[in-house]
């Protein structure tokens, strides 16, 4: 591991960090205006995410073109390979607040509100799950989970596959099952956002469940936006993936950049599971 | 600790990259670490603006300087700023100056990265400072930011939130970079179990860091939506519960505590084997302590939350797991203690802060204890009591370690040594003035003075006028530091590669000042 | 050295009320108080013992093993033996410690058979008293702070009493078992009693409880213990404690008085007669954030004169009021009588200048309730 004696490849000055900077300063202010709906912020956040895409593109375009050249040695490649573990291990946090939210209002909050002492304050609530809290008193219907979200289970579960396929065919250096693999891996991952879209406006017309739908209407849209966002995310990484090996980047040996959003993949794969057991399934 | 068997008379090392894009774009892990110190001390000296005027409000009872608002704005920027934008920062830069020298790396394994998660602090601090001036002011909710008071707040809040967002992410990718380059680029021969304590504290902290720090981001997301997309999680008549934030943040809250004193562990551990000349007593239960200590970190939050009402048995629990915190810490004071017996000692201005850090900080650890029994809890929760408590920890302690750490390292930072004289004079007048400003705090505390208001009772006056004084004198001490490290900076008398007698660790074989570029060749640890 | 000195004395000394020197818990007035006051100082005994036993060692160390005494340095590095033995020893303090705090944490959790039970709401910024059960229940009543306005600003000389004085102190008698359940109207606040021991959060939505049995009658003060907006720090709480035949004697006179009180709610009101009340409503409830001219705080709290709703439909006013505005401060204010809705909001559209110039009247207000 680190006995290795050699070069390590540390980048000259780069321009790209402060781009993101203030690519961020530009979208933190601007969130902030927009969300006041001051229209200023839309400006704004615009600007910012248009230098945020600026940087990527430069930045990732970098590394690209360093890895190809050779400056990475194997320590540099065990270096990518701690940082997106303990990347995608952060993520695993942050969904894990949510998830938490999930439970503790299911197990804590509404038995709580429903239970004895809180009958002064509400004195109809029974709190059974899917609930939307005792003060909303609009109906609504949960989603279930044999429809479209069983679909889009086998259409995740399928992706997984594909990119580990495309894996295999990277190793074996058969590249043309490669592109395959990883096309089909990224269109998956298209569609299942569009179905998931799709889902939404029929929760909007038809169930009649929204972000304002207390506990159930939030954590259902929260944890599904954020993995569909995920999804979105990693389906993008791929194509950038899919670009560079129809431009020949990547050998057998060397090819972290395909291991790491494929890792990416797999635990938005994982979340998904977890979603629709908790989310969908056990109501 | 470790012996270095090659030449380190390495001649390139004033080649580097000059003028503003040698900061903007800086790659180096020195340059990074040096921006990291002035950018924590700037916001030291803001926080610290704002401290005082809490306390020149609080000189007297009545309203005189601030009305009500404001100081909530202040209370609640001072907390913030004090935590995330100088103590955090300083010990990253710590990190990033002398991880790469003591385990004999070239650089931090993400240099770039190292440059963003830096220069994203900037933006975040402007967004954070800013909400001072837009309407209805900034943030005045406690830094803990407990809904549903947070979700009253105007825009200020918004802002915070998207500050408090960026600043997550800088914090995620500098852990997942330290994390990273002690996994990965330690020299030959530099086992873990060889590695500085300083090293291990902040591996664990980062640790620490990429576990809490998402989870603060899904909390303040929930609280984005609850205020401005109609989400229901901390509302009661949606089936949320304010509470329920509460349990989030401090899942978070608790362990930022320790990320913020495990690095001054380190740091005192490397000060007092230097100036005792003897090695560090029971190194190994040093690693184990603190790994003990962040693994219990992580399930002790809702001590922060015995008024808000929860089950005995939660209580009992949480209760019982924060007690067990005191095990590993004890270890640490004993252990010590133990390093400077019968050692050689002398008292350098480094000493004399580590050594100054364990007297106090123990009083705070002490406290700490005091307000882990809940039925006292239920006495001192949310009053001045906690608010020594935690200054005992956090500036005798986390502060106390920084300062000691940066008199420690500066000559070979700067290549000159700093002026003894008034170092000493530095601490010895922190020293004073910090226990004038919050030893009566305890008094306050325990008579029943509330946390977070600007007005008293008459019966608290006299000691909060003696806290005032104290804070004043505590603040204009700390431009003598300024003046201290500045005039080492600009000159003085020139320091040897090791100017310390005892001190062991890798950076010492490097000339001073360090060389732009440490260990192009790694160097072999037998 | 001065720091131990400092805590040997603040463990020992300061037991009387409020004196401007009070080192330490005030003096306990109910049994959980008393156990709390004990454990304190158990604590700060052996806190103390441990700290003069490390530091002893330690300062023993600084003084004696100095280079500058020429103090060789021995090159001893561990020994497991005492390395455990540090770490059972404060395993075996904390359970000493632990094992009188569970005690009275159960005690403590024991809300059971109360003699009477009181609902106690947190508003922004004053106390809502409920009696549900027990002698007196029924009796209803808002406590707020009593200190002038002038005595904050320094323009009149502090009072004894200084921000701990209300207009009206929950008054419950001694010896009996007192269980206060806890809710809010709009943030959260807590209920604090040091001197019974009594310090409880009081959660919007959310029922929590807490119980006392004051010992002595007095006078107990508190003041509310979570940052609840801007007057957080003059939201205070007075318990007063009599005898149970006084206290007998306090409930008839609020029955009566309420009694007496109550407003024929079909009755209609004059313009003049509503617009004298409500100002007298809007100073108790609206002021501290709408201020007295009605012109708000720029960017945190609305302007009144010529605002939309307080000069537009009367539907829309009153809603505003009675259910509040979600994510905003402005709190539901249902818990006002029928009265003091149509005052307060007749007060509002015919105000500095506003001129709405219509009446609202209780029975509009009952109506809207429906
Ligand atoms: C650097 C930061 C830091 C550190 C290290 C600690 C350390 C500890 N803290 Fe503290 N704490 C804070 C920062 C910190 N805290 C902050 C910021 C708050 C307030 C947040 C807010 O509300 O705004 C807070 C609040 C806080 C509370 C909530 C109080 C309240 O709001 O009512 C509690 C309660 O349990 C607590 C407990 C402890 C304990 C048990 C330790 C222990 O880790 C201490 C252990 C150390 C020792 C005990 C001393 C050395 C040991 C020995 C010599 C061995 C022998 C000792 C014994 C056998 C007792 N802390
Ligand atoms: C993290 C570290 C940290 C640090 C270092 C400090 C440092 C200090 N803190 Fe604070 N503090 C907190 C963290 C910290 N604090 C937190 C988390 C809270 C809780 C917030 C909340 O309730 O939400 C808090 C709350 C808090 C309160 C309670 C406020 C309230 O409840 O209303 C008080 C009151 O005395 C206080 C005082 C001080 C003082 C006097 C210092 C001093 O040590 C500061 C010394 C430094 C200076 C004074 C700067 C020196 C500079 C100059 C003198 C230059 C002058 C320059 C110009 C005028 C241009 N702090
Ligand atoms: C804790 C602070 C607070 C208190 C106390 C308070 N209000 Fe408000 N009020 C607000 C805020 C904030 C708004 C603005 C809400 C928004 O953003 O639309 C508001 C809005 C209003 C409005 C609508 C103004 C407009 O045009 O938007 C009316 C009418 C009103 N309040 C009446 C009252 C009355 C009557 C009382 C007392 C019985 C009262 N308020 C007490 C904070 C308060
Ligand atoms: Cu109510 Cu603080
Ligand atoms: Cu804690």
């Amino acid at each position: 591991m680190s006995q290795e004696v050699g070069h390590y490849y540390v980048p000259p000055p780069s321009i790209w960090p402060i781009t993101g900077s203030i690519a961020l300063l530009f979208m933190g202010f601007g969130a902030a205006f927009s969300v006041n709906k001051l229209p200023l912020g839309y400006g704004l956040l615009a600007i910012g995410f248009a230098i945020l895409i600026y940087m990527m593109f430069g930045w990732f375009g970098t590394v690209a073109r360093e890895s190809e050249s050779g400056k990475y040695n194997k320590q540099v490649d065990g270096s990518f390979r701690w940082g997106m573990s303990w990347f995608i291990f952060s993520e695993v946090m942050f969904f894990g607040a949510f998830f938490g939210a999930l439970f503790y209002m299911r197990i804590f909050t509404l038995p709580d509100l429903a239970g004895l002492d809180s009958k002064i304050l509400w004195p109809d609530f029974t709190g059974e799950w899917p609930s939307a809290g005792p003060g909303i008193t609009e109906k609504f219907m949960a989603m279930g989970p044999w429809g479209l979200p069983a679909i889009n289970t086998l259409i995740l579960l399928t992706s997984g596959v594909t990119v580990t396929w495309a894996h295999w065919a990277l190793k074996l250096n058969k590249r043309g099952q490669l592109k395959l693999g990883l096309f089909l891996t990224f269109a998956l991952g298209f569609i299942f956002v569009g179905l998931q879209a799709y889902e939404y406006g029929h929760a909007y017309d038809d169930l009649n469940l929204k972000m304002t739908t207390g506990a159930y209407g939030a954590t259902f849209y929260m944890l599904t936006g954020f993995h569909g966002f995920h999804v979105t995310l990693g389906s993008i990484m791929l194509l950038v993936i899919w670009f560079r090996v129809l431009a020949g980047h990547f050998t057998p040996e060397n090819h972290f950049g395909f291991e790491g959003v494929a890792w990416y993949w797999h635990f938005v794969d994982v979340v998904w599971l977890g979603l629709f057991i908790f989310v969908y399934w056990l109501i | 600790m470790a012996a270095v068997d090659h030449d380190i008379a390495h001649a390139h090392d004033d080649h580097h990259p000059t003028g503003l894009m040698r900061w903007i774009g800086a790659t180096n892990h020195k340059d990074i670490g040096t921006m990291y110190l002035w950018f924590s001390f700037i916001m030291f000296l803001t926080g610290g603006v704002m401290a005082l005027t809490i306390r020149a409000e609080l000189f007297q009872p009545g309203i005189q300087i601030v009305n009500p608002e404001l100081f909530n704005q202040l209370t609640t920027m001072h907390g913030l700023v004090m935590v995330f934008g100088a103590i955090m920062p300083a010990f990253v830069g710590f990190a990033n100056w002398q991880i790469p020298m003591m385990i004999g790396a070239p650089d931090m394994a993400f240099a770039r990265m190292n440059n963003w998660s830096f220069w994203l602090l900037v933006p975040a601090a402007l967004l954070l400072i800013s909400s001072f001036f837009v309407p209805g002011g900034a943030p005045a909710g406690g830094w803990t930011i407990y809904p549903p008071l947070s979700v009253q707040m105007g825009m200020g809040m918004d802002m915070a939130i998207f500050a408090l967002h960026i600043m997550g992410a800088a914090s995620i990718m500098g852990s997942i970079n330290i994390i990273t380059t002690v996994l990965n680029m330690r020299a030959p021969g530099m086992t873990l179990m060889k590695m500085p304590l300083f090293v291990w504290t902040w591996l664990i902290t980062a640790y620490l860091l990429v576990l809490a720090m998402p989870v603060l981001a899904g909390a303040i997301t929930m609280l984005l939506t609850d205020r401005n997309f109609g989400t229901n999680f901390f509302n009661a008549a949606g089936g949320g519960d304010p509470v329920m934030f509460q349990h989030i943040f401090w899942f978070f809250g608790h362990p930022e505590v320790y990320i913020m004193i495990l690095p001054a562990f380190g740091i005192v551990s490397e000060i007092i084997p230097t100036f005792a000349r003897k090695p560090l007593f029971g190194y190994s239960s040093m690693v184990y302590a603190t790994a003990s200590i962040a693994i219990l970190s992580c399930i002790v939050w809702a001590h922060h939350m015995f008024t808000a009402g929860m089950p005995a048995a939660g209580q009992l629990f949480f209760m019982y797991a924060t007690m067990l915190i005191a095990v590993p810490t004890g270890v640490k004071v004993f252990n010590w203690t133990a390093t400077m017996w019968r050692g050689s000692m002398t008292f350098e201005t480094p000493m004399l802060f580590a050594i100054g850090f364990i007297f106090l900080f123990t009083i705070g650890g002490f406290s700490g204890v005091i307000c882990a029994i809940v039925p006292i809890d239920i006495q001192v929760q949310d009053t001045y009591y906690v608010i020594a408590h935690f200054h005992y920890v956090l500036v005798s302690g986390a502060l106390f370690a920084l300062f000691g750490g940066t008199y420690y390292w500066l000559p070979k930072w700067t290549g000159h040594m700093y002026d003894e004289t008034l170092g000493k004079w530095h601490f010895w007048l922190s020293m004073f003035f910090f226990n004038l400003a919050f030893f009566v705090q305890h008094f306050l505390g325990l008579a029943g003075m509330p946390r977070r208001v600007p007005d008293y009772a008459l019966q608290f006056a006299d000691f909060n006028m003696i806290s005032s004084i104290g804070a004043f004198g505590f603040g204009l001490t700390q431009l003598l530091f300024l003046y201290v490290v500045l005039k080492c900076i600009r000159g003085g008398e020139k320091a040897p590669a090791s100017p310390w007698e005892g001190a062991k660790t890798l950076e010492w074989t490097l000339p001073s000042p360090a060389p732009y570029h440490s260990f192009e060749t790694p160097p072999v640890v037998k | 050295m001065v720091g131990v000195l400092v805590v040997a004395m603040y463990s020992g000394l300061g037991m009387a009320a409020p004196d401007p020197y009070q080192l330490n818990l005030p003096e306990p007035q109910s049994i959980i108080a008393e156990q709390i006051y004990d454990m304190h100082t158990m604590l700060l005994w052996i806190c103390l013992a441990i700290f003069v036993a490390v530091f002893g060692v330690m300062f023993y160390s600084v003084l004696k093993h100095r280079k500058s005494l020429g103090f060789p340095a021995a090159n001893f590095h561990h020994s497991t033996t005492v390395e455990i033995i540090w770490t059972i020893i404060p395993v075996l303090i904390l359970v000493g410690m632990a094992y009188p705090a569970t005690k009275t944490i159960i005690a403590m959790k024991d809300t059971s058979s109360p003699d009477i039970t009181i609902k106690v709401t947190g508003y922004q910024w004053k106390w809502g008293y409920d009696y549900l059960t027990g002698e007196g229940e029924g009796i209803s009543f808002l406590s707020s702070l009593s200190t002038p306005k002038a005595q904050i600003e320094n323009a009149a000389p502090k009072s004894e009493n200084y921000l701990l004085e209300v207009d009206r102190p929950l008054v419950v008698p001694v010896g009996k078992k007192v269980r206060i359940l806890l809710t809010a109207n709009d943030v959260i606040h807590a209920w604090s009693v040091p001197a019974l021991g009594v310090k409880q959060d009081a959660i919007p939505g959310f029922i929590r409880d807490t119980w006392f049995t004051a010992d002595r009658t007095g006078t107990y003060r508190g003041q509310c213990a979570e940052l609840c907006g801007k007057e957080h720090g003059f939201m205070p709480v007075v318990v007063e404690v009599v005898e149970p035949e006084q206290y007998a004697q306090w409930v008839a006179e609020q029955t009566t008085q309420s009694a007496a009180a109550a407003v024929d709610a079909s009755r209609e009101f004059t313009m003049d007669e509503l617009k004298a009340e409500g100002e007298k409503v809007y100073a108790a409830n609206c002021v501290a954030c709408h201020q007295a001219n009605g012109q708000g705080i720029p960017g945190t709290f609305a302007p009144l004169v010529g605002s939309k709703i307080a000069t537009g439909p009367k539907a829309d006013h009153i809603d505003i009021v009675i259910n509040g505005k979600t994510g905003t401060a402005m709190a539901p204010f249902r818990h006002l009588s029928d009265m003091d809705i149509a005052a307060v909001v007749t007060y509002e559209r015919n105000a500095w200048g506003n001129a709405a110039g219509d009446v609202v009247q209780p029975s509009e207000i009952n109506e809207f309730r429906k």
